[in-house]
């Protein structure tokens, strides 16, 4: 199922922290409910990110790789 | 009577008991402002040591949480004007640091191995996209990581304010231990 995202952070070829980092700067310029997709190539992102969405109140709806590529759907969340 | 007993009696099952309390554990633990706080010591003066500090808190000041800073003895060097030439590596007494050729570590003594290893690390950084240390501190600043300065040591080292890059607070002991008491992340680096 495709999920519509309402802006892209291209993050490929940057390392612990940038990906969270921008996410953060990004999602921020959301509002609740909207959904921001991410993408990266650092393998460590796979942990950060869902760790990142937790702990920000914000929900990660789904991610999955895609020829090496991390493809994230955050939905920024209500809280803050 | 049993406990069971009496959380049958009011029609709720042990399990639906412990549901209710796991979840207004985790609504108690969001709204503890401890939570949101770190508090980081930054007192190493070289590059290797430069980056913990600024990749956790630029990381934290991005999950929303308030972030300090305390630059005190050689971490002073991150937030110098002149960090750029301040921070490098050393390679003597790093047996772990890695080197294009094996050798002895008594050889890294040899003068201008220290400028090489720094460069070398400068270039593998920049090589894998790692973000500069100008970088770190542009995106600390911005997210609104307050970087504070020991004064103690500054004025052990002989550094004015006008020394350290814009937006450096200053601040003793009792400065940090207010923020880390507050703080459920606290680390020394």
């Amino acid at each position: 199922m495709a999920i519509a995202e309402d802006k892209v952070l291209d993050a490929r070829g940057l390392l612990c922290p940038m990906p969270v980092v921008k996410a953060g700067k990004e999602i921020a310029t959301l509002e609740p409910g909207q959904v921001l997709k991410i993408l990266a190539t650092d393998r460590g992102s796979v942990a950060d990110v869902p760790a990142w969405a937790e702990d920000t109140g914000n929900e990660l709806l789904e991610w999955h790789e895609q020829d090496g590529i991390f493809v994230y759907y955050v939905r920024r969340g209500e809280e803050e | 009577m049993s406990e069971t007993g009496t959380i049958e009696s009011v029609g709720l099952t042990e399990e639906a008991v412990r549901q209710i309390v796991r979840e207004e554990l985790g609504r108690a633990e969001r709204r503890d402002p401890a939570t949101k706080k770190a508090a980081i010591i930054a007192s190493k003066g070289t590059l290797d040591f430069a980056y913990p500090p600024l990749i956790l808190a630029t990381t934290a000041a991005a999950t929303g949480m308030e972030t300090h800073v305390f630059f005190t003895f050689y971490g002073l060097n991150i937030v110098h004007r002149e960090f750029e030439s301040k921070l490098k590596v050393s390679p003597v007494g790093n047996p772990a640091m890695p080197t294009p050729v094996p050798m002895p570590n008594l050889v890294t003594v040899v003068p201008g191995m220290g400028p090489l290893a720094t460069s070398m690390m400068k270039s593998r950084f920049d090589r894998k996209h790692v973000a500069s240390i100008a970088e770190l501190l542009d995106t600390a600043r911005e997210l609104g990581v307050h970087l504070v300065a020991c004064q103690m040591t500054m004025e052990v080292f002989g550094y004015e304010p006008d020394d350290l890059i814009e937006g450096v607070e200053l601040g003793g002991a009792a400065a940090f231990l207010s923020e880390a008491r507050r703080a459920h992340l606290t680390l020394f680096i």
